[in-house]
C-alpha cells in the first residue's frame, strides 16, 4: 500500500478516532485490487479534512478549492477521455458549496468516482452544522440542535442520474473496498458515501464518545440492505444507518454521447 | 512553434469580433473550451462549438461560472490550451477560479466580453467596468496580464496572444474585449499556420521521480507535466513548496507567493505593449484602450488638423500598466486625457504614474455613440490650454 501513499507526508493531519483514514485505506485497496494503470489515474479534492485525501495519495492529484472538485475532475476527463477520475470529498464540500456541481456530473453522467466521506458536520473549521447534520443534533451553529433536515446522499445522487451509488461506514472497510472497486471499474457517474465518525467535533458535541464508540454505534447499528429504494436511506439522529449497493445500471456517458456526436458531425460534414 | 494548420482559417474574413475572437483561438490552438452562456459573449462559443469536431476540440457547457472556469482548469491539466468567454456578471463568478489559476500556475485564457453593470445592468451594450476587477478581484496578492481589443482583428490576433502569455508565464490571461468590438464586423486577416508563431508549453523533461511541480528557473517559471504521464504530482491552492506540500507558515507564503508577482513584475518589458502614435511633438496624450481607442485615434486627426498637438498612447496591455512609459511622457506633455467606459480606471492609473508632472483629463465616454468625438475634442482643446498641474483627475464636464 505504501506505493500508493506519499509517505514523506506522514503523519496525516486527521485528529485519533476519525474515520477518514479508513477510507483511504479502501480506496488504495481498491485501486490495488481493480489492477488498472495507476498512472492513468488522477484524484481531485475540494477542501475541509477530507480534502486533504488528494494530498495523500500518490496519483496525479489536486487539492483544490471549496465545493468545485466535481467541476475541476469534468474538466480533466472531457479534455483527456482516457484518464480515471476520482473524486475524494466531504459532504460539506460536495453537497453543500458543491451540490450544483454534484447533481450536474450525476445528470450528465460524467465517468468518474466520487468518494463522498459523511461526518455529519463541517470538521476542519470547528464543528459547524452541515446539510448532512441529523434532526435535533448538535453542532456549533445548531446549539439547540439542528433544525433543518439533512440530505440524503444517494437518494440525490440516484434521482440526478447516478449510475452507481453504495454506502458503507467506516467500520465496513472489507464491504467499502469491494464497493470502491466495482466502481472503479463502472462507466459513468459512480458515488460511494462513506460513513465517518468525527471524534473531535461530532461525537463530542453532541457526547458519543470517543471514535471507538462510534465504531460500535455502526457496529449495533448498521442494516445492510443491498437494492434498498434510495427514498428510503434517511439517517436520523443515532437512528439505524442503511448500508449496501443501492444502484447498478448502466446509461450512457457524457463522453460517449460527446463523441458520437462529434463523429456524426464529421460524417456529415465529409459527405456534403 | 508554428500554429497547427487544422484551426487556421487562413484568409481575408468579414467577422464579428466574437467570430475573429473564436478563430484566433482556435488558431492558437485552443482545444477546450469551459462555458456558461452570457450576453454578449454568446457568438464566441457557438462559433467554437460549431468548429469544434473539424479541428478536434472539446467543449462542455457547464452549470454556471464559478464550473466552467474550475473545468477550464483540470483540461489544461491534460494539455490541451484552454479556454473560457463571459462577461462582467460570469466574470465576478470566476474570480474564484482566477486565483486558483494563479496558485496552480495554470495557462488558461479567459475572455471577458463586458456589458454594463453593476450586477445584471445592460447586457447588450458596450462598456469598459471590468477593468480593475480583472486585476484585483480575487483576494490575495498576485499578478495577471490583460490584453484589450478595439477592433475585430485584434480580438484575433490578441486571443493568440493572450495564449501565448499565459504559455509563457503560466498564468490566467484576460482579454478584455467589450460589447462594441464583440459585434461589430469588420475584415479579419487571418495568416496560414507557418506565419504564426505559438508559444509551446514549456514541459519537464528529466527524471520522473526527480519531478518537482513548482522549483523555478531562473525566470521564475515552473516547468509542467500533464496528468497521466506518470509523474505522480501533487499540486494545492494552499500555500506550498515546491513539492506542491502544503506548508503553513509565513516563510513559505513568501518562498510561494512572491515569484507569482516576480514572474510578472521582473518580465514587465517584455510582457507590456502599446501602439504610440504622434508622439514626439505632443502636448497631450490621449491614452486609450478596448472600442474606445476607436474614437480616441479620430479625434487626435481632428485635434491635429486644428493646430493642437495631440498623440496617441493606445494599450494592447492593461494590465500590466505601461507605467515606465506614462511616468517618461508625463515630464514633457502638459496632459493626459482618458476616455473611458466608465467612471475612471485605468485614468486612476495614469494619474498614479505621472507623478504630479501632469495633468489628467478623465472622460466617461461613450453615452453618446463610441465613435463620438465630440466630447474627446473639447477635452483635448482644454488639456492643452493647461499651464499649472492640478492637483487631482479633472473629470471632463461640459
Amino acid at each position: 500500500m505504501e506505493n500508493l501513499l506519499r509517505m514523506d507526508r506522514m503523519p496525516h493531519i486527521w485528529c485519533p478516532g476519525c474515520g477518514i483514514g479508513l477510507g483511504v485505506t479502501a480506496l488504495a485497496s481498491a485501486l490495488e485490487k481493480a489492477q488498472i494503470d495507476l498512472n492513468n489515474v488522477c484524484i481531485v479534492s475540494g477542501i475541509g479534512c477530507t480534502g486533504r485525501v488528494a494530498g495523500y495519495v500518490k496519483l496525479d492529484s489536486f487539492h483544490t478549492t471549496h465545493g468545485r472538485a466535481i467541476a475541476f475532475a469534468t474538466g480533466i476527463k472531457a479534455a483527456n477521455p482516457k484518464l480515471k477520475v476520482i473524486v475524494f470529498s466531504g459532504d460539506g464540500d460536495l453537497i453543500a458549496i458543491g451540490g450544483n456541481h454534484f447533481i450536474h456530473a450525476a445528470r450528465r453522467n460524467i465517468d468518474m468516482l466520487v468518494v463522498c466521506v459523511n461526518n455529519f458536520i463541517y470538521a476542519m473549521t470547528g464543528g459547524q452544522v452541515a446539510p448532512t447534520t441529523p434532526l435535533a443534533a448538535y453542532a456549533t451553529t445548531s446549539p439547540f440542535g439542528c433544525v433543518e433536515p439533512p440530505f440524503n446522499i444517494p437518494y440525490i445522487a440516484d434521482s440526478s442520474g447516478a449510475v452507481y451509488v453504495a454506502r458503507w461506514t467506516a467500520l465496513h472497510v472489507r464491504r467499502l473496498t469491494n464497493s470502491l472497486t466495482e466502481a472503479l471499474h463502472k462507466k459513468g457517474f459512480s458515488v460511494v458515501e462513506v460513513i465517518s465518525p468525527c471524534a473531535m467535533y461530532y461525537s463530542r458535541i453532541n457526547r458519543l464518545g470517543d471514535g471507538l464508540d462510534m465504531m460500535k454505534f455502526y457496529h449495533d447499528n448498521v442494516e445492510i440492505r443491498h437494492g434498498e429504494d434510495t427514498k428510503n436511506l434517511d439517517i436520523g439522529f443515532q437512528t439505524k444507518i442503511i448500508c449496501g449497493k443501492f444502484v447498478d445500471k448502466e446509461r450512457p456517458s457524457y463522453m460517449e454521447r460527446y463523441n458520437q456526436w462529434a463523429s456524426e458531425v464529421r460524417g456529415a460534414s465529409n459527405e456534403s | 512553434m508554428k500554429a497547427d494548420s487544422k484551426g487556421v482559417l487562413g484568409g481575408t474574413h468579414k467577422l464579428s469580433g466574437n467570430y475573429a475572437c473564436a478563430e484566433g483561438a482556435l488558431a492558437a490552438g485552443c482545444r477546450f473550451l469551459g462555458l456558461y452562456p452570457i450576453i454578449p459573449a454568446l457568438e464566441i462559443s457557438e462559433r467554437f462549438l460549431k468548429r469544434a469536431p473539424e479541428v478536434g476540440a472539446t467543449f462542455i457547457q457547464m452549470e454556471d461560472e464559478v464550473s466552467a472556469l474550475a473545468a477550464v482548469l483540470g483540461a489544461s491539466w491534460t494539455g490541451k490550451r484552454s479556454m473560457t468567454v463571459t462577461s462582467g456578471p460570469g466574470l465576478s463568478l470566476m474570480m474564484e477560479h482566477l486565483g486558483l489559476g494563479v496558485m496552480l500556475e495554470t495557462p488558461c485564457v479567459i475572455v471577458d466580453v463586458q456589458r454594463v453593470g453593476p450586477s445584471l445592468g445592460l447586457p447588450d451594450r458596450a462598456a469598459q467596468g471590468d477593468v480593475m476587477q480583472a486585476r484585483w478581484g480575487s483576494h490575495g496578492d498576485y499578478e495577471v496580464i490583460a490584453l484589450s481589443p478595439s477592433s475585430p482583428q485584434e480580438m484575433f490576433d490578441y486571443t493568440i496572444k493572450a495564449f501565448n502569455l499565459s504559455e509563457r508565464y503560466r498564468v490566467p490571461v484576460l482579454v478584455l474585449a467589450d460589447e462594441y468590438v464583440a459585434h461589430l464586423e469588420e475584415e479579419v486577416v487571418i495568416p496560414s499556420a507557418e506565419e504564426i508563431e505559438i508559444e509551446p508549453r514549456r514541459y519537464y523533461d528529466g527524471p520522473k521521480d526527480k519531478y518537482l511541480p513548482f522549483k523555478r528557473d531562473e525566470d521564475f517559471v515552473p516547468k509542467m507535466v500533464k496528468i497521466g504521464d506518470g509523474f505522480k504530482f501533487h499540486v494545492t491552492g494552499l500555500t506550498h513548496d515546491d513539492r506542491g506540500y502544503p506548508i503553513m507558515n509565513e516563510e513559505c507564503q513568501e518562498y510561494n507567493v512572491h515569484p507569482l508577482l516576480r514572474k510578472i513584475r521582473n518580465f514587465v518589458d517584455q510582457i507590456v505593449e502599446f501602439t504610440e502614435t504622434n508622439i514626439d511633438d505632443a502636448d497631450v496624450i490621449l491614452v486609450s484602450y478596448g472600442a474606445s481607442s476607436r474614437a480616441a485615434l479620430k479625434a487626435m486627426e481632428q485635434a491635429r488638423n486644428a493646430g493642437i498637438k495631440v498623440g496617441s498612447l493606445k494599450l494592447t496591455t492593461v494590465w500590466p500598466f505601461p507605467e515606465k512609459r506614462v511616468a517618461e511622457l508625463a515630464k514633457r506633455v502638459k496632459a493626459f486625457v482618458v476616455p473611458e467606459m466608465n467612471f475612471g480606471q485605468i485614468a486612476l492609473e495614469v494619474e498614479r504614474c505621472t507623478h504630479g508632472d501632469a495633468n489628467v483629463l478623465f472622460i466617461p465616454h461613450g453615452e453618446k455613440g463610441i465613435e463620438d468625438t465630440e466630447d474627446l475634442l473639447a477635452a483635448l482643446k482644454q488639456a492643452a490650454g493647461m499651464t499649472a498641474v492640478e492637483e487631482k483627475i479633472i473629470e471632463f464636464k461640459k
